[in-house]
């Protein structure tokens, strides 16, 4: 097969200037844009974390109004879901799936161009309402990244229908990107690949591209209801005219929860790969990984209502949104259990990626408890709204799927870049960024237990020592990305030369192209034993 | 399956396949809306009134007990008129019609519609309210300066749990949008919020 890999290395012609990236078809291209997107777009919103806490840090109000904290708030959130881990996973799909399923390239490569680059524009209109907030015309969104009505529809800014048209372009964008990924492992894998010998990053991103076909349609549903509410005399949520507000939770809500698995099921992909690699071992239990990822994709259906328990509900339903939730706790447990058991008696060593991926179980099995907790009903209504839950969900995609990212970052960069990233520095970002995230996502457990709010410029004094470890941990895990930043340039530019396999225990396809991988790979398919 | 060979026409059924999808889903957010309504009707959750009725079966009148109804009035931000119950409680026996009144008052020199939408305390009780008669069944009209009084006939279902005792019925009126008639002194309404 090498052999076959050569003979393309010499016509490798690829498109120069800024048409290469304009008009790419290209998915290592394309995943290349996806990845730098959300890195930028990550320092975006980490800026916007960190006006958070400054504010924070003490009680009272220092440096930014409760209006503009109010839209930090709800654009850091935006951000971060919507571009910062989302894109970060399509990147990572688009590089490795085509690579890790011996494909040419993705199935629709034009539409692929056009699934990028919808993003800037839809981001670079989110992020004109905030630069026009602060040169004092009108307000961004200053709603909460869940923009609950009648908070987004009567009373949202003007800008508003700015955000509004900028989801349904991210909406675009996911929907055209999972309709790519499935047709690419539907039709492009190499003879012999069969579904359960394909690498279980795969297989997540299989199952997450199918939820998002299910529900991103659902949120733009949602936000287009809110732009009639809004323009065209509509009362879908409007009690004035016969609508109900509380409907709006639920259709946010059946799109929202199993978009935060969206959000998770590629970081489970991710360290499924990395934990076998430096364990030097297969996968333990390879079907039962596939089978609880789609377990957890089919629950995440009927759990919505466990994030709307203090909105009234029966004592029947509340029961039954608590169990469903509970349910989950199953899949998810056989999926840390099978990485435990894979790195059981393997030859572990410890290189940045491995660190990253082992802090990452770690780290997502406490948010995973918090969640546990946080399903039972009665105990919500104390959790409801307070900084427990802000603890809850840094946990599970802060440590959880930004921190697979990194790992994966780590794990591939020799394979995208052909040269080794500095193997120092990459432990220096990972401790730094490790503790701090620890003190700065922990202590609002304890701020969130006693009762601060969520979303809320001030607070009162009890909270005060709690709130500085968090700001003081937060600037440190801020300020430690920026060795991430230039861990990733100095491999770009250069290093130690990486091998075809990287890693000792690597297995798979995407190992037995060269480091750096041509432009186009696996023209001819590879045979899959 | 065979990969790679027919690549291009299997693109097209899956990626019809996925667009129906994707259409279905956007369908079913919007079908949401009346399957929310449906499933709060059937279940009476939500604190939602049913609609009018007729007293034609004749439902037996519960001496044993007596339900204390209490009457909330309140009004959107934008509304100008003043309203109230005219009186603040009722204690009847469960399946005896009982009827009590609301008062409105338009303060402005402007003819409003106003549409008033009710709600039952505590949610389980509310598909056991029944309403013969009652203001919200309709937009209510009031010429500058008018006053009306507004009645509401009802039943509670002799069916309704042992354990309730109490029952909140509560107005909400808004202003229908856009039918603010202003006549020739243009002013601002008073806000004047009359909250019970």
């Amino acid at each position: 097969m090498s052999a076959v890999i050569e003979a393309h290395d010499h016509h490798d012609h690829k498109p120069t200037g800024i048409g290469r990236w304009l008009f790419s078809t290209n998915h290592k291209d394309i995943g290349t844009m996806y990845l730098w997107f959300s890195f930028i777009m990550f320092f975006i919103g980490g800026a916007m974390a960190l006006v958070i806490r400054a504010e924070l840090f003490q009680p009272g109000l220092q440096f930014v109004e409760p209006e503009f904290f109010n839209q930090m708030t709800t654009l850091h959130g935006l951000i971060m879901v919507f571009g910062v881990i989302m894109p970060g996973f399509v990147g990572l799909a688009n590089w490795m799936v085509p690579m890790m399923i011996g494909a040419p390239d993705m199935a629709l490569p034009r539409m692929n161009n056009w699934s990028f680059w919808l993003l800037p524009g839809a981001f670079g209109i989110l992020i004109a309402s905030l630069v026009m907030s602060m040169m004092g015309m009108g307000s961004a969104p200053n709603f909460g990244w869940t923009f609950y009505a009648p908070l987004s529809t009567t009373y949202g800014p003007d800008s508003t229908d700015y955000f509004i048209f900028s989801v349904h372009m991210m909406g675009l964008s996911s929907i055209m990107g999972a309709i790519n990924i499935i047709a690419t492992i539907m039709n492009l894998r190499a003879p012999g690949m069969t579904y359960m010998k394909m690498p279980i990053f795969v297989w997540t991103w299989f199952i997450t591209a199918y939820l998002l076909i299910a529900v991103m349609p659902v949120l733009a549903g949602v936000v287009t209801m809110m732009l009639t509410d809004r323009n065209f005399g509509t009362s879908f949520f409007d009690a004035a005219g016969g609508g109900d507000p509380v409907l709006f939770q639920h259709i946010f809500w059946f799109f929202g929860h199993p978009e935060v698995y969206i959000m998770i099921l590629p970081a489970f992909g991710v360290i499924s790969q990395i934990v076998p690699t430096f364990a030097r071992k297969k996968i333990f239990g390879y079907s039962s990984m596939v089978y609880a990822t789609a377990s957890i994709a089919f629950l995440s259906f009927i759990v919505w209502a466990h994030h709307m328990f203090t909105t009234g509900m029966p004592v029947e339903a509340e029961l039954f949104f608590m169990y469903a939730t509970m349910l989950i706790a199953i899949p998810t447990g056989v999926k840390v259990f099978n990485w435990v058991s894979t790195m059981w008696r393997g030859s572990m060593t410890f290189e940045t990626p491995m660190l990253f991926a082992i802090a990452f179980i770690f780290l997502f099995t406490i948010g995973g408890f918090t969640g546990l907790m946080m399903c039972i009903t009665p105990a919500d209504f104390q959790y409801h709204d307070t900084y427990f839950i802000v603890a809850h969900f840094h946990y599970v995609l802060a440590t959880g799927a930004a921190f697979s990212i990194m790992a994966a970052v780590y794990f591939w960069l020799p394979k995208w870049t052909g040269n080794m990233y500095d193997e120092t520095l990459g432990k220096i970002h990972f401790w730094l960024t490790t503790i701090s995230a620890n003190v700065l996502f922990f202590p609002m457990h304890f701020v969130g237990l006693a009762g601060m709010p969520r979303r809320i410029p001030d607070y009162s004094l009890q909270f005060a020592e709690f709130n500085q470890m968090a700001s003081v941990g937060a600037f440190i895990f801020g300020f430690s990305q920026l060795i991430f930043l230039y861990v990733v340039i100095k491999c770009i530019r250069g290093g130690e030369k990486a091998t075809e396999q990287v890693w000792e225990g690597a297995d798979g396809l995407e190992w037995t192209l060269p480091s750096p991988p041509p432009f186009h790979s696996f023209t001819t398919p590879p045979q899959v034993k | 399956m065979n990969p790679n060979t027919s690549g291009e026409i299997d693109n097209k059924k899956i990626i019809t396949r996925l667009l129906f999808a994707v259409v279905a889903m956007f369908g079913f957010g919007f079908a949401l809306v009346p399957l929310y309504d449906v499933f709060c009707d059937i279940t009476g959750i939500n604190g939602k009134t049913g609609d009018q009725i007729t007293l034609s079966e004749t439902m037996k009148v519960d001496t044993s007990r007596e339900i204390k109804v209490e009457f909330v009035a309140s009004l959107n931000a934008e509304m100008p008129w003043e309203f109230r119950p005219v009186q603040k409680s009722v204690r009847v026996h469960p399946g005896e019609p009982t009827r009590i009144d609301y008062v409105a008052i338009n303060k402005t020199d402007n003819r409003i519609i106003g549409q008033a939408v009710p709600s039952v305390a505590p949610g389980l009780a509310a598909q056991y309210f029944q309403k013969t008669e009652c203001f919200c069944f309709t937009e209510q009209i009031l010429e500058a300066k008018e006053q009306k009084i507004m009645p509401v006939i009802f039943v509670v279902d002799p069916g309704i749990s042992e354990d309730i005792n109490e029952i909140t019925l509560s107005y909400t009126f808004f202003i229908k949008p856009g039918s603010e008639v202003i006549s020739e002194n243009v002013q601002e309404p008073p806000k004047t919020h009359y909250n019970n």
